[in-house]
This record gives C-alpha cells, structure tokens and sequence, in this order.
C-alpha cells in the first residue's frame, strides 16, 4: 500500500485554525478549561497563538509568527503536529514497540501497551507529551497525533481524509498518496521561487528519510519554526540498534534503566486490565 | 451580495476592504484561493495587517473612517487614466449603462463651491441645530425633456453631466492628499489604483468584498456608494466575477433583511408606511416609481401588486378592496422620527418602551455604548429572551456593578433551538435559499422561533378577541394558517411564495402577482422559491427549489449551479447581468459569459428582463438597470441624505481635523449625545472594534465552548510596537482602554501589524479591540462596546462602531 501523508501548504493557510479545533472534536480531547476561581485561568499571552504548546489534549496547533522583510510585514501560520518521520525517533526508542509505523506510513502507537516511559521525547520535532499521574506526578501514557489511525476513530480506514484536513476550506491541507503530493509540493515550490520566493522550501521530501506530514514554504524552514536539519538523536540510534538488540537477557539492568517511572505505570495498566475496569 | 460566494472564483481582483475575509468569512477564502490560483490579485486594504492581508498581493492600511476619501482617490485615478487610455476601459457600458451622460440641475452645487456641502443645505457649516442638518435634494436631479426623459450628452464633455461633475468633485483626492487623510503611503496607493483600475478592460472584472468595516460608519451608506461608483467606471456589475458583495455577519442576516428586519422597510424592500399615508392609494403613489422613458422597465412599477399581495398574505380574506386590503391594520412610522437600533435603546431609557422582545441578539455586547444599553434595559417593566444560552441581555439585572434588588423588570428567558434542531430555509449572503432539515433533537424544552412566536400570536388573538383594544383587528384578522398544532414552516414558506386565489395554486412568479386582491405573497422576491410539486417534481420536497440540491454547471460552466437552492429574485444568480453583454448581447467576458443573446433568445443565467439587446432591437429593448427608475446606474445619485456624491467627512470622533473641506462631520449625521463626544487632547488614539475568527458575535455560541475558550482565551486590545513603547506597555500586559463613554480592561497584543499611522505630519496610533465578550459564560470578559458611540450613518442609523477615539494606560 502506498503510503498516504498529509501537504500543508502555509501560503494557502489563513490561521482559521478549523484544524485545531476539529482534531479536538474528532478525537474527543476535550479541554478542561482552568477557571479563575481555580486560581489559573486560561490567558491571552499577547499572542492569537492559543494554548503555548502541544499537550496531550492538543495534537495539532496553529501558530502565528510575525517577521519584517525589506520594511514590511509579514504574518506567517504554520502548523505544528506531528511529523509522522520514516526515521521516527520515537519508533526507534520505543522499548515494547508501542509506538509503531502503520501500513500508510503513519507513526500510530497503541496506548493499551504504552508504559509512559518517556524515552519518545527523543523526537527532534519535540511532539510527544504525556499524561502524568495525579498521585505520583509521573508520566502514564503518551499523546499525539495518529494521522486519524486510533482505534476506534480511524477515519482513514473508513475511506475519510484526517479531521484536521476535511475542516480545511482553502485546502491548505490536502490528503493523500504521498508520491504524488511530493510531486505537487515540489511544483509548488518551484512556481514559489519563480515569483521571487527566493527561499522557498518543501520541507519533509527528503527530511528524516521523508516526512509523512510536508510543507509548502515561501521562506526558510527556521523562519516557519522548523529545524533545518533535523536529525534522530544518536542516544536513540544506540537505543534501537545497540541496546535492543541485546534483548531481554539483560532486562533486568534494562528495567532498572527504566525506572520506577516504568514500574509505577505498568503496574497502572495492570490495575486497569482487570475486568470490569475501563480505562480512563 | 449582487454575485454569490463561489463567483468570487471568477475574479480577476478581488478588493477586500472594510472586511477580514480570511477571519470573519474564512470559508469565503476558498473562493478567493480559486481566483488567486487563476492569476487574480488579493488587495487588502485595512488599518491594521490582517489574517487576509497575510495573504493578500498588496496591503494597504488606511486609518479608520476615510474609505471614502480612499475610495474617491481610486475613482480620481480611474477616471485620469480613462481621459488618458480610454481603450483601457468600458466606455460603452459607461455611457450607456450609467448615468454618466445626464445633466445635473444647473443649480446645483458642490463641496469645491460650498466648502464641503451641498446645495440645498438647510444649515450652515457644522451646524450645530439638529433640525437643520437636512438637504432639499431638489439641485441633485437630472434635467428632464418635455417627455420626462433625462437630457444626455453621450460625449460626457459636457461640463454640467454627471461624469464631469463627478470628475470635477474627485479631483481634490490626489495621492498626496489620500496619504494625509488616509495615512496610506503613496507608492501603496498607486499601486492599488492601478491593480484595481486594470479591472476595468473589458473581459475583465473585479469584486469587491467588504463587511461591518465599510457600513458601521457616520458615512456608511455613502461608502458602499463609493463602491458603486467605482464599479460602475470598471464596468465591474452584472459580470461573473465582479459585483459589490456584502459579506453577511451571520447566516441568515440576507434572509432577515428582505423579510424586512429593519424598521424602514416592509418584507421585500417596500418601503414602509409613514403617518402621512393616509390611505393605500396615497402610499402607493409616494413609494412607486415613475418612469416616462419607453426604455426603462422600472421594475418598481410593480410595486402596488407587491403591497396588495403582501396585505392579502398577511389578513387573508378580512383584506378586501373596501378595507384598503387592510392598510390600517398596520403600524405607520412617525415622519422623521427614528426606530432604529440606537433610537430604540434611548426611548426605553426614557421610559417610553416599556417591554421588549429580544430574539437571538445581545444588545447588552453588541449593541454600541453597551452601558448605556444595558442601563436602559433597567427601566423595563418586561423582557423576553428567546436564546439558546443565558446571555448577558438576559441577566442584565445581575451584571457587575448593579444591585440585583433595585432593578423591577421581569425577564423571561424562552429556550430556543439551534439551527441545526429544526427545520427551514437560512438566505446567504449570495441570495441563496437553501433548506435545511431537522438533524438532532434539542434540549429540554428549548424550542424553534416558530413555535415561539405562534404561542404569542394565538394567546394575542385570544386576549385581543376576548378584550379588544386599540386597532384589536390588526391582530385578530392577521391569518396564521400553519396548521392547529406545531406550526408547519412549510406552509410558512408557501404564503412567503405567494397563491393564485383564483385557482388556489402556489403562484410561478412574481410577475403574475396583481394588484387587485387575486394574489397572495408575503415576500415578493421569494415568489417562485415554492412552487406545485408538478413544476419542480425533481426536488428533495417537490416543489420546493430552495431544496434543490442538484450542482450541475451552468451553460457556461462559470459556477452558478442554477439547480443547487433557489436564489432571488427568480433564480437570478448575477443581478444586473444584462450590463454584462454589449448592445448587441455578446458578453464582455466570452471566457466566463453570465448572458448571451443567441438565435433570438438569452441563454444561461436568467437575465433582468427578457427583452432583446439594446442593438438588435432599439424600439423592443430596455435599459440594464431595471431596478432604476431611469433604467442607468447612478454615478451621480439623487437619493442619499448627505449628497449625490460620496464626500469625505472624519468620524465623529476623530483625531484630526477634516482636511478637504471645513466641514469635520458628516452634515446630515444624527447625534444621540453630543455631550459624550470624546475630544482628542484627552482621547488621542483612533480606535476601532471587529471580530476574530474564533468567537462568534457576542460570544454566547463560542464562549460556552472549550475549544474555542482555549483556542482565544481572552478579549485584547491590539497596538502597534510604537504606541506601545510609548506608554510603556509590555506585550501580553493588562491594560485599560477609556473612551469618553466607558472603559475596559484588556490584554495588550503588541504587534508589528499596526502601525502608526504618519497624517499631514502628524503621528496618529490607531488600536483595534474585539467586542465578543461579556460577564456570562464559560469565559468572561470586557466587551469593546462599552466604548462605542451612539451616533450613526445619515441614511441608515448603522452605529458609527468603526471608528472613535480612546486612550491606553497600564492595567
């Protein structure tokens, strides 16, 4: 099966922010709003840029840069999820294969086996975010986007295009097989710099192996926020093809590496396998 | 809209101005990406850089309230380069489209001889009398022949006709003096006066889209008459891809206003009856027009057919020739006494209304000088709320600062349903109506407008029958025939078509409604949207067509999916069309024809008159503008109240003096309390107010929702870096806006995206705050509102909300 990705084009972006709202809707993250009577209150910072960063309940977010060139403005939307590598760093350092490549290419992971370990924060794109757990203030589970492949809200398998996408009015964000939106994108790029888009860029062709989520840029990838290089860290390049390999043999030295961090959150899932218990 | 949505592909420009698209209409993008990915330029003109301006060709920021001397500079540039290039432009559809050949009244004079008035003032330079702040428009009529026929000169040298009086009047807009008014640089300008100006070659065509930024001024009306002037000169109305388009604020506010939401007008643009009309026959003389001329269809002739179908809609058979049809039942406004928004929240503050009905609105957020309002509210004795949120309006009794105990009014809050919990039609800004079906049940005991409003009619009926009192008939006769139990909107939607009492048939078109009592419809322009099931058996609900949902292209494939809705009038997807073609028919855009006359007949969109082209049948044809007396355009207007042609005046509020006339405000603007004018020594900063795409008008439907709290969290006021260094405001710091009428407390967004604005040597700082909170909620907040003025447009009364004066400090 070829594999399908997503081409978000920040010259047809209009910060709508549809795809903000509409993941959040799709897959049921609903906010728990900090009231102020609760002593926080959920504030304006300065910015239309809302929430400060991506969260467990928050997949995907728009955000807004303001910049100068040649002494006028520019006003920059990008859109920051995940990036759904074929070097996923996150896959590699994944201790129990929870976190996995599905057959479309999209990194998914399966919150029933995640341990919370938190060894994805490898990611270089800094995407995986965790729920703690109240009582010890440990990481549970990990949360992000699943290119709309979790279980039980598959919309791909469904013959749909991803929530964040069918919100799209300008299609700024257009689903697909990948071959061809890399030949749309590179096109697109082409025609940008020919209207003097000298910097123009098509981020993820050939970043990480390919990106399953790539960007149609009028300027450099860090003026959009993006890495220019972005690389697996070599700590997770050891982790999957040194350590692992040595198996289970040594887990006991591997489970001690893990931590109580591990511990306390299989035991977590432990208790909520037994009958009767749903997960939260 | 005189276009639709999906024709915006059609563009070869598209002018944003006085509107955000990208923010407010972001699904309207879609179109204007479709015309971008063809070619076609985006030119955003705005105080501040916006989410459209983003993506837009060229940016131009223009300090709040001068659109018109803005726009007169663009129609200066025109019409220099139309004496200069005449083969750039559509001389054709201009001299024999519009008005541009007529000859003005020799009498008539200018603000070049008047100083910024016009002749037939009653007062005198900034007249301060409120009476006299009127004109005698008899000097801004065209001279008529013995037949009644305007005199032309189809040279348009002649210095008296309406196209060298207009180019007489623009001239003082030069570049240079746009840019002191305006603040707008002078290589910008330029640039947009020539992207926009290249629009006016024949073939091609440029749309303007605008929203609350244009009208919610002192010289909102007299804006949009900028438009179409401009337009005119491009010969940009009628075509595919051209037009003046309002982009409606909510989705059925087209809807609500041709059924006549407004207090000076009846359902389908009648104009409403005065004290002064004392009988139908004298009414019908006042409000229909008269034409001499054998070329002009003035389609408003009509008019007496539309009032009597309309009275026999609404009283059925109690409306007969010896009862006037039932004339008297209805409500007549008092000559030159005021009912709109604004009038309305100061009677009730004297006391004079003492009960009010509000239906989906939150004048306690979005009504202009909110505490005003909201303090009015407390002399009430009642108030109903039909909503499907508690809404600030609805607890204006508990809003901060007031002692619940002190206020006696009695509220009610009826729970309504959302859009999407029962059936109707909703009219979009294109004129489309389209029919949406009951999806999901509500909640509670939340129920839908139609409900609501017949349990009032019936127990009405029933306390009027039982008790009588003044003009008891003018409830008791009114017909209401949707069924014994829950109201059928499909029997509502069939009376707005209208009946044939003769046979007892739906009518097919409203050119067959009569004057004589033989035809019913209670919105004239809707006559034809349902029709007997035999006539359109293919819809969804047969005979139905605003359910019509069959997109097959147009003849010329130029988007205007005749078979998806119905759109009025009679399906007319581009009004005005017949201006799209030459005389002999032949479209002036062959690539994207709307009309064209071929083998004897029009073919593709309905044309405004079936008669031949102006060429092929001299004796036979009519004039374009059928919805005009004399059959042209109006380059130079009789109509308006504060002149024939757009003038600039400052704002009310404003933070200079007037540069091109001595005259600082509009002449003919009604002012509510002048003893709450803001003087710029003590308010020094322009403002204004608009909305964000994340909350929805006064923020009930948003604010109560989650994700969009989260996504806009707070209300905030905008200024640019300058401004705020100035008063040493941190981005993301609270501070506290005052007005002379009220003061809020926001975050401060500093941004790069407002910039001062350089006027006539003088810096001027303009800040920008959105309105869409208030004190009920999921998240609460300060409304920009509190800061508005009461003062509004000569013509329409729409609040100035656009443009007035506030200071900044630190929280």
């Amino acid at each position: 099966m070829a594999d399908k990705a997503i081409l978000f084009d920040a010259t047809r972006c209009t910060a709508c922010r549809g795809c903000q709202v509409a993941c959040k809707q799709w897959n049921t993250n609903d906010e728990v709003i900090p009231q102020q009577q609760d002593g926080v209150k959920e504030v304006n910072t300065g910015s239309y840029e809302n929430p400060a960063d991506l969260s467990p309940q928050t997949w995907i977010k728009t955000t807004f840069r303001e910049i100068e060139r040649n002494g006028k403005v520019r006003f920059l939307f990008n859109r920051r999820s995940c990036m759904h590598c074929t070097d996923a760093a996150c896959v590699k350092v994944c201790p129990n294969h929870s976190v996995y490549h599905n057959e479309d290419g999209a990194v998914s992971y399966d919150k029933d086996t995640c341990t919370g370990c938190g060894y994805c924060v490898a990611c270089p794109f800094d995407v995986p975010r965790f729920t703690k757990n109240g009582l010890t203030g440990v990481f549970t589970k990990m949360d992000k986007c699943t290119l709309c492949t979790t279980p039980g809200l598959n919309r791909i398998a469904e013959g749909m295009e991803p929530a964040c996408v069918k919100s799209c009015p300008t299609d700024a964000l257009l689903f697909g097989d990948r071959d061809e939106l890399v030949k749309l994108g590179r096109k697109r790029v082409d025609d940008l710099k020919v209207k003097g888009f000298t910097n123009a860029y098509f981020y993820g062709d050939k970043e990480l192996g390919g990106l399953h989520v790539m960007y149609v840029l009028d300027e450099a990838p860090e003026v959009y926020g993006l890495p220019k290089d972005p690389k697996v860290p070599p700590a997770a390049i050891a982790w999957q093809d040194v350590i692992q390999p040595m198996g289970w043999a040594v887990g006991g030295l591997t489970l001690v590496g893990l931590g109580l961090n591990y511990i306390v959150a299989r035991e977590a899932k432990i208790t909520r396998e037994l009958p009767g218990k749903k997960e939260e | 809209m005189t276009n639709h949505w999906n024709d915006i592909a059609n563009a070869d420009c598209i002018l944003a101005m006085g509107g955000n698209p990208a923010e407010n209409h972001p699904a309207s993008f879609r179109w204007i990406m479709a015309a971008k990915d063809k070619g076609a330029k985006l030119i955003s003109v705005d105080p501040r850089f916006t989410r459209t301006s983003a993506k837009a060709d060229i940016y131009a920021p223009m300090r709040s309230g001068t659109d018109i001397a803005f726009l007169n500079g663009m129609i200066k540039y025109v019409l220099d380069d139309i004496e200069k290039n005449p083969q750039n432009y559509n001389m054709t559809y201009i001299t024999e489209y519009t008005n541009a050949s007529y000859l003005i009244n020799p009498d008539y004079k200018g603000p070049i001889e008047l100083d910024g008035l016009f002749s037939g003032y009653a007062g005198g330079l900034n007249e301060a009398d409120a009476s006299k702040r009127n004109y005698n428009k008899a000097t801004w009529q065209p001279q008529r022949d013995e037949k009644g026929i305007p005199k032309q000169d189809k040279t348009l040298k002649d210095p008296n006709c309406a196209f060298q009086l207009l180019k007489k009047h623009v001239a003082r807009y030069t570049p240079e003096k746009v840019n002191a008014i305006c603040g707008t640089p002078v290589d910008v300008f330029l640039e947009v006066c020539k992207t926009y100006a290249a629009t006016g070659k024949p073939g091609k065509a440029g749309t303007i889209m605008y929203a609350m930024g244009t009208t919610q001024h002192t010289v909102g009306a007299q804006n949009i008459r900028a438009y179409g002037i401009l337009q005119m000169l491009l010969a940009n109305i009628g075509v595919t891809g051209g037009g003046i388009n309002a982009m409606r604020g909510e989705s059925n506010v087209q809807g609500s206003t041709d059924f006549a939401l407004l207090y000076h007008i009846l359902p389908g643009y009648l104009k409403m009856i005065e004290d002064s009309d004392h009988t139908l026959e004298k009414y019908l003389e006042r409000i229909t027009p008269k034409s001499t001329d054998p070329l002009s269809l003035n389609w408003w002739s009509n008019t007496p057919k539309y009032v009597v179908s309309l009275l026999k809609a609404w009283y059925g058979g109690a409306a007969t020739k010896d009862n006037e049809f039932g004339f008297n039942y209805l409500p007549k406004n008092e000559v030159g006494k005021n009912y709109s928004h604004i009038a309305l929240f100061e009677a009730m503050e004297k006391g004079v209304i003492k009960g009010l009905l509000v239906w989906g609105q939150n004048p306690a957020v979005g009504g202009p000088n909110s505490n005003q309002e909201r303090s009015a509210m407390d002399k009430l004795d009642w108030m109903v709320v039909a909503d499907m949120w508690q809404t600030e309006t609805a607890n204006f009794w508990k809003r901060p600062g007031v002692n619940p105990a002190s206020i006696q009014t009695e509220v009610f809050l009826l729970p309504a349903r959302s859009s999407y919990e029962k059936e109707g039609s909703v009219t979009n800004s294109g004129r489309w109506m389209q029919w949406r079906y009951k999806c999901a049940d509500a909640p509670g005991e939340a129920e839908d407008d139609l409900f609501m409003m017949t349990a009032i009619v019936r127990k009405l009926k029933e306390l009027y029958s039982k008790e009588g009192g003044p003009n008891a008939e003018a409830i008791t006769r009114l017909t209401w025939d949707y069924g014994s139990g829950h109201p059928d909107v499909r029997a509502v939607a069939k009376e707005i078509n209208g009946y044939d009492l003769t046979t007892g048939k739906l009518m097919d078109t409203f050119a067959n409604l009569k004057a004589d009592g033989t035809t019913t419809s209670g919105c004239w322009i809707f006559c034809a949207s349902y029709v007997e099931p035999d006539k359109e058996p293919n819809a969804p609900i047969p005979g139905n067509r605003a359910s019509l949902r069959d997109s097959t292209p147009d003849k010329f494939n130029v988007g205007l999916f005749p078979k998806w809705s119905w759109c009025w009038p009679v399906n007319r997807r581009i009004i005005y069309n017949r201006a799209s073609v030459d005389l002999n028919g032949v479209p002036w855009d062959k690539e994207h024809p709307v009309i064209w006359w071929q083998d004897g007949k029009w073919v593709g969109d309905v044309p405004d008159g079936a008669q031949p082209p102006m060429a092929v049948d001299p004796k036979a044809t009519k004039l374009p503008f059928i919805m005009k007396p004399d059959g042209t355009a109006s380059l130079f207007g009789p109509g308006m109240a504060e002149g024939p042609l757009p003038e600039h005046y400052e704002p009310w509020e404003s933070p200079i003096q007037n540069l091109v006339s001595k005259q600082q405000v509009n002449p003919a603007v009604r002012i509510w309390r002048p003893q709450e004018h803001g003087e710029p020594d003590r308010f020094p900063i322009a403002a204004s107010t608009y909305r964000i795409t994340e909350h929805w008008q006064s923020g009930q439907m948003t604010r109560n929702c989650p994700w969009l709290v989260q996504a806009m969290p707070e209300p905030f006021v905008e200024m640019s870096e300058e401004l705020a260094a100035e008063k040493g405001i941190k981005n993301g710091e609270k501070v506290i806006v005052e007005s002379a009428r009220g003061q809020v407390r926001m975050v401060a967004v500093v941004t790069k995206r407002f910039k001062p604005f350089q006027m006539n040597g003088k810096i001027v700082h303009q800040v920008g705050l959105i309105w869409h909170w208030g004190y009920i909620g999921l998240s609460t907040g300060d409304s920009g509102n509190l800061l508005t003025p009461h003062v509004g447009d000569a013509n329409t009364h729409i609040p100035e909300y656009k443009a007035f004066l506030v200071d900044v400090r630190k929280a």
